[in-house]
């Protein structure tokens, strides 16, 4: 429980950091973002003092007080779940990443736990079974490891997305049917979600799996040779309790390898999701950054860091629990 | 199979009362015949056990010595058949024979060598259990030691309820002097001395004919290792079991072994009662072992050691493998493997061209034999200086 809260701890600093950059970066970057909307509305119009003043209050950029003062009410705001209005999306920010959330957590949620289930099988099973027909999974994990998430999606678009030129298999633009369903509680809109979540789905997986693949396999092998799995062995448990001794082992690191890796796969879904035009925070994000709307950028930056860090903190809390040794550093 | 001993297990004040005497004949019950091991494939392959011949007799105690890398753990391995990879048995047997059933009929015996998955997997544990010499490392750092125990009954002995199993394993570590409580405990939670403890607990669970003991004692500190020997063969006198005791340290073997192989470079060299090997070794190797310990009293003299060092296995010496740094070696020793074979008019077994033909051996290996072997007790070794320190 206490490594925990230690954990719990370190986590909420760098949140704090994480907070603090991302209010820092737009203010000292060349060309701050008033005076990038003073000079679009000014070019639909005037912009008089008032004006200046409404865009400044709009958008938490007041030049006129300090640095400091902009900092605690940036703060206050975010504590309040208030991150700033979007000019592009003339909407407030906390709202529109709420509509963009469920798309891309749902989406990275069930891509990384089918990719980590499944990799962490395959790699016991390639482990234990060291030396058969199942080696030839081991290049083409590699590939898949080293492949840009970018590229693969553009390739399985091709060959299986509709607007693709083979297999015409599978929706890959949007995140639903946006011509043909009605959003709600209704089967057709379910049934569409998952049949566009497919591809980009299959791409976070097959990117990110050779990684766990690779990363189980090797621990394995060398858990394999560990004293516990000959005794487990001489002991005469069933073949199946051996391979849970060594797998059970195995999976510790690269439980601890996953808080590294999940980085990555967020990383890698903002660029899935531009290519399918997805409509979850990464999209957005490159949305928001061709229309300079920096507020929007900041906020999903905001969110993007908190996400990455709870899915950390989530990876350090099963470790705890699956680790014995781990409850007891304090 | 019946499993006398354990089953009658009760109340720690009767903790693994036998149902039968142990069975000290000296019948053979696990008997190697020929063994030989390679590391590794065709020309490259490493032997690393040659043509080796070793019978352990129904609870007796068997040592085998050598230096690391002489090959003894390899040859307890593959004849349990639990070698390593790449290690490779390329050929032999290993004759298993389980004790006789409650009516006298004499039980079939198994050629471990040739046994299926199945079959191995009955004999293992509940048969022939093994210690090893790092506790820390043969328990499972996941699950508390309970959870190792009860996984272990579970699997052997289908019949038992939860709680006896709890109850059995509660038994068992009070008979290698720790408490119940310690059921509930992680392996990174006890001491060395504890786990190894707990590992032999494990090792007595089914009531085991033969315990492998491969270094069981080296992690420890001499203290430690000293009461955890005299722990073990206590349990040894009262359940009777045989075991294969694995060390480098010769030393240990002659207070507690009945007979002592000694082992180099993949070869059984010498064979004999351990009071025989310690006081009149026949092989120069065994000899050279002997004199790098100091005596605790007596005269001072030069401690001589063995010069040079262990072959490398892939480039062994033509002929004898020790005739390099043997001071006696004659010119057959660098043509012809010696073969490990009886002496004339003694129990003993060695491989040495020395003790063979017209040859004659220098007067440091031809010591008469000690009058009376050492009766096979419990060692009586006061430890409380040890303990004092």
């Amino acid at each position: 429980m206490r490594a925990l809260l230690r954990r719990l701890g370190v986590y909420l600093l760098a949140a704090w950091v994480a907070v603090t950059v991302s209010f820092l970066l737009p203010r000292v970057v060349p060309g701050n973002p008033v005076a990038g909307a003073i000079a679009r509305a000014q070019s639909s119009g005037i912009c008089n003092a008032y004006c200046v003043k409404a865009i400044e209050e709009q958008l938490g950029f007041n030049v006129h007080t300090s640095l400091w003062l902009q900092y605690v009410q940036y703060l206050g705001n975010l504590v309040h779940g208030n991150l700033g209005f979007s000019w592009s999306e003339n909407a407030p920010v906390t709202s529109l990443i709420a509509s963009y959330l469920p798309w891309t957590l749902g989406l990275l949620g069930v891509a990384t736990i089918l990719s980590f289930i499944g990799g962490t099988v395959i790699g016991v099973i390639m482990a234990w079974r060291r030396g058969s027909f199942l080696d030839w999974l081991l290049p083409a994990a590699t590939f898949f490891q080293a492949i840009p998430y970018f590229f693969l999606a553009l390739v399985l678009v091709l060959i299986f997305g509709e607007t693709g030129s083979m297999l015409k298999w599978f929706p890959s633009l949007y995140g639903y049917d946006i011509y043909g369903v009605d959003p709600g509680m209704n089967l057709p809109y379910i049934a569409s979600i998952i049949g566009h979540a497919v591809l980009p789905a299959l791409t976070v997986i097959l990117a990110s799996m050779g990684g766990f693949i690779l990363s189980m396999r090797n621990q394995m092998i060398t858990t394999m040779d560990e004293d516990f799995v000959l005794v487990a062995r001489a002991k005469g448990l069933h073949t199946g309790k051996v391979v849970w001794y060594a797998a059970r082992n195995a999976l510790l690191p690269c439980v601890s390898n996953f808080s590294v890796a999940i980085s990555l796969v967020v990383a890698g879904q903002i660029l899935v999701e531009i290519v399918f035009n997805y409509p979850g925070i990464g999209y957005h994000l490159y949305g928001a950054l061709g229309a300079l709307d920096y507020t929007l950028v900041q906020g999903i930056f905001v969110v993007i860091t908190l996400v990455v860090l709870a899915a950390n903190l989530l990876a350090d809390t099963v470790y705890v629990l699956i680790d014995p040794r781990a409850r007891l550093e304090a | 199979m019946s499993i006398p001993g354990v089953s009658e297990m009760t109340s720690p004040g009767t903790p693994l009362a036998p149902g039968h005497a142990p069975d000290r004949s000296g019948d053979p019950v696990l008997e190697i015949r020929g063994l030989c091991v390679d590391y590794g494939f065709g020309d490259d392959a490493v032997h690393a056990v040659a043509d080796c011949d070793l019978t352990l007799g129904r609870g007796r105690v068997l040592g085998l010595a050598g230096e690391s890398g002489s090959g003894k753990s390899t040859l307890a391995m593959a004849a349990i058949r639990l070698l390593r990879s790449p290690g490779v048995i390329t050929g032999g047997e290993v004759l298993f024979h389980p004790r006789p059933a409650s009516d006298g009929e004499p039980a079939t015996t198994m050629d471990l060598l040739a046994a299926g998955e199945e079959q191995l997997r009955a004999v293992r544990w509940s048969e022939i259990a093994i210690v090893l010499q790092s506790a820390l490392n043969a328990l499972n750092p996941v699950s508390t030691i309970g959870a190792q125990f009860d996984e272990l009954l579970a699997t052997h002995r289908p019949g038992l309820g939860r709680a006896s199993r709890r109850d059995r394993a509660g038994d068992l570590l009070e008979l290698v002097g720790m408490t119940p409580e310690r059921l509930r405990s992680y392996p990174h939670e006890m001491s060395g001395g504890m786990r190894q403890r707990a590992m032999i607990a494990m090792a007595l669970a089914l009531d085991p004919q033969v315990m492998i003991l491969d270094e069981p004692t080296t992690a420890l500190d001499v203290v430690t290792q000293r009461e955890i020997l005299e722990e073990l063969m206590g349990l040894r006198d009262r359940l009777g079991f045989a075991a294969l005791f694995i060390t480098h340290d010769l030393s240990l073997l002659v207070e507690f072994a009945d007979d002592i192989a000694v082992m180099y470079a993949g070869r059984l060299m010498e064979r004999a009662p351990a009071a025989s090997l310690f006081r009149a070794p026949r092989l120069p190797y065994t000899y050279g072992l002997l004199h790098c310990f100091p005596p605790m009293h007596g005269e001072r003299y030069r401690m001589e050691g063995i010069p040079g060092s262990p072959p490398d296995l892939r480039d062994l010496p033509p002929g004898c493998a020790f005739h390099p740094r043997c001071q006696w070696a004659m010119p057959q020793c660098r043509q012809d493997v010696p073969k490990l074979e009886p002496l004339a008019g003694s129990p003993r077994e060695v491989a040495c061209w020395l003790h063979r033909g017209k040859a004659t051996a220098p007067p440091e290996l031809k010591l008469p034999d000690p009058a009376v072997t050492r009766p096979r007790t419990a060692p009586v070794i006061d430890t409380s200086a040890e303990r004092a320190v």
